[in-house]
């Protein structure tokens, strides 16, 4: 019963809060609401039993990503843009296109219910046979997964450089 | 009954525990917060050859309260452009992460809101990460220069030396092999030492970085008076500010809970595996005794009535407290649960208030640090030191287990090794600077001769 | 653990929300917060499917994915300020000076 109240109670924020970012006008309150989906995805994973990655989550994106999305809103001017049209031109055919694609979805899901067993809400072994968390993915992360994780941190120092190299200001002399 | 009531009186049957910690916390920290202000200002004045505040009440002692008062009924000025809801939601945000990272800190082997998570530390780092939107947002909001000043310094600030702890804490936390807090204080109670001891270069980094972590002096010029009129607090006014500021002692009883924690063995007494020195128990409460003594023998030469009366009233409790202490040691009371509850609390508040009389020792005594020296010895120094010091511990913990070299050697070997890393960072570091003003130096020149360049 | 269909409903009302946001929304920050929001939805259904089979693999992905969105968002920003300073406007429609 409170796995279901948690569940609910976050999926309600995180679909709530994502309705309410891509609509807002000012960029800043867009943050701000990504802000709460994100928290609320943390807490999601925290109702999966995932805690390491509410942690990770909740350092890397929220304290990390959206340090940096702050960062660049506030050095763009926002009271020029606050005034302009804030929905392209196409966005009556986009929503046409992803109403498909959520009719096709939809359908998608309502068919698997003839699959054998519950259908597409089939459940998984219950929590207390579940090994702690952090210590299963540490032991993949530097046994199976070793070269993914390797390469995950070149690609990171790449786009460190990268972001570095492209946001310096040319300091020439005349 | 309906389920959902018998649903909700079953939630409260099993977490009654944890709710009343949780309301515990939300209702004393603040009242704690008030007082370490008070700690803070009378250290201050100790330090300036001064009394600090006496007037209201005994010694200053109803100081805290007088200015929770006053800020309550101060007027609430909201700036012309602010953006409202912003403005009103970012002292939340700052108070709201750092009361929730305290829920998972273990003052006592039983004292603990969130019991046992399987990823106590980090969940502490990450929420009590989180009160930075607290101070962006704040300052963003404000529509003020000095606001939004303040803020970027801030985050940056924050990021980085964030970035500096975390690599700090991994050192510890290769030596405790566990993120759960109860995991933590067990090995360093299994090694027989406290972490300090076995990687100091961690802590010295930690203690740096939490600091900065703070945005407290000799770091703190996001907040400083004279630099941004207080930075990304500047707009705001009674009971908002007062919100930022009980956020920020309480982040500092955080961060101190920390470093206690991994560093300092936690809710252990000295020596705590060495048995033939368990006759140190009797310590919390003979030093509480001695503290009720010397209230008493102070009583007499006070100038004013009522402070003697007041002298007179901390020694009884003093030594109510030293009974309490002593209960557990002797006779009936022998229950060992106590024992170590309440010793355990007493040596944990005894270590964080020791680490927290550090930060205000510091805060008093080193200039300030100006923001590009500030991010420079973030970036340049503990970063790398940091990383250096992860490969220091983990080599010694390998030379320990594979090649089976005394655990002491292989530490106070990588410990140099590493020493003799920082000494070279330090000289990098010097000849960054030299070139760098040299360069400025050079640039300069080459537009001094045509006064019409530039 | 609630059914495998919830989270299902939910990753892909995220989806649909955030590849809304990436068509129609003319200010690129919003645009690359909207990726951020599909990057998330899949995290979620990556972590639950994980939790369902028992395998840990699903949540070292949603990680890798975790770190490859801060990289790319990174960059993704650094390219607007790059922009921003050239042209002073953030806008998607007004970048074009590719155009013919």
């Amino acid at each position: 019963m409170l796995d279901k109240v948690i569940f609910f109670f976050f999926a309600g924020v995180a679909i709530l809060s994502a309705a309410l970012m891509v609509t807002r006008r000012n960029a800043m309150h867009s943050a701000v609401f990504l802000i709460t989906t994100l928290l609320a995805t943390a807490g999601i994973f925290l109702q999966l039993r995932a805690e390491f990655l509410f942690v990770a989550q909740i350092i890397l994106y929220v304290s990390g990503i959206m340090v940096l999305f702050l960062f660049v809103i506030m050095l763009v001017r926002l009271d020029v843009a606050l005034n302009q049209i804030q929905f392209a031109r196409q966005k009556w055919v986009a929503l046409i296109v992803t109403v498909t694609l959520a009719i096709q979805v939809g359908i998608l899901l309502w068919s698997a219910r003839k699959l054998p067993g519950d259908g597409v809400l089939f459940s998984a072994a219950p929590a207390e046979m579940l090994q702690p968390n952090t210590e299963t993915l540490a032991n993949s992360l530097f046994s199976a997964y070793l070269l993914p994780f390797e390469i995950a941190s070149v690609l990171l120092l790449v786009a460190m450089v990268g972001a570095v190299v492209m946001a310096k200001k040319r300091t020439t002399l005349p | 009954m309906s389920p959902a009531t018998q649903a909700l009186l079953e939630f409260l049957r099993s977490w009654w525990v944890e709710l009343l910690s949780g309301v515990v916390i939300v209702a004393i920290v603040p009242l704690v917060a008030g007082y370490v202000v008070l700690v803070e200002r009378k250290v201050m004045a100790d330090m300036q050859a001064r009394l600090g505040p006496m007037r209201v009440g005994p010694h200053g002692l109803l100081q805290p309260i007088a200015d929770a008062l006053k800020l309550l009924i101060k007027e609430d000025i909201i700036p012309d452009n602010a953006d409202k809801l912003i403005f009103w939601l970012a002292p939340v945000i700052s108070m709201t992460a750092a009361l929730t990272s305290m829920g998972a800190i273990a003052f006592g082997p039983s004292f603990q809101v969130a019991r046992d998570i399987n990823v106590g530390l980090l969940f502490i780092i990450g929420i009590s990460s989180l009160g930075l939107f607290g101070i962006v947002l704040g300052g963003w909001a404000s529509n003020s220069h000095y606001s939004i000043m303040g803020a970027i310094r801030s985050m940056a600030q924050l990021v980085s030396y964030e970035t500096a702890a975390g690599l700090a804490l991994i050192s510890g936390l290769l030596l405790a092999g566990t993120l759960r807090i109860h995991g933590i204080v067990e090995a360093q109670e299994q090694y027989g030492v406290w972490f300090i001891f076995l990687a100091p270069i961690a802590f010295f980094i930690y203690v740096v970085a939490s600091i900065a972590e703070i945005n407290r002096a000799p770091f703190d010029l996001p907040e400083a008076d004279s630099e941004l009129v207080a930075g990304y607090m500047t707009e705001y006014s009674g009971f908002r500010w007062s919100l930022y500021f009980l956020g920020e002692y309480a982040n500092m009883i955080v961060v101190a809970s920390v470093a206690t924690t991994l560093f300092l063995g936690g809710w252990l007494r000295p020596f705590a595996s060495v048995r033939w020195l368990s006759w140190l128990d009797v310590l919390p409460a003979l030093v509480t005794q001695a503290v009720g003594v010397y209230c008493l023998i102070r009583a007499g030469k006070q100038p004013v009535a009522v402070q003697t009366k007041f002298m007179w009233a901390v020694a009884l409790a003093c030594f109510a407290l030293a009974a309490i202490l002593a209960a557990p040691l002797v006779g009936p009371f022998r229950w060992r649960f106590l024992m170590r509850g309440l010793h355990g609390a007493f040596w944990f508040l005894l270590k964080v208030g020791a680490y927290i009389y550090l930060f205000m020792w510091l805060r008093f005594t080193l200039p300030r640090y100006r923001f590009d020296q500030l991010m420079g010895l973030g970036w340049y120094i503990l970063i790398p030191l940091g990383i250096i010091n992860i490969f220091g511990v983990g080599i010694a913990m390998i030379l320990e287990s594979e090649y089976g070299w005394n655990r002491w050697l292989a530490l106070v070997v990588t410990t140099l090794v590493t020493l003799g890393a920082a000494f070279f960072l330090l000289h990098l570091n010097e000849k960054r600077k030299a070139a760098a003003s040299s360069a400025i130096a050079v640039a300069k020149e080459a537009v001094a001769g045509d006064i019409y360049a530039g | 653990m609630m059914p495998a269909g919830y989270y299902l409903f939910l990753s892909f009302a995220l989806f649909l929300i955030g590849a809304i946001g990436v068509i129609t929304r003319r200010n690129v920050i919003v645009v690359l917060m909207s990726i951020e929001l599909i990057l998330n939805a899949v995290n979620i259904n990556l972590v639950a499917f994980s939790r369902i089979f028992g395998d840990v693999a699903g949540q070292v992905f949603a990680l890798f994915i975790i770190a490859d969105a801060a990289a790319e968002a990174a960059v993704g920003l650094g390219i607007i300020i790059a922009f921003f300073r050239n042209r002073e406007t953030v806008f998607a429609d007004e970048m074009d000076l590719l155009k013919w």
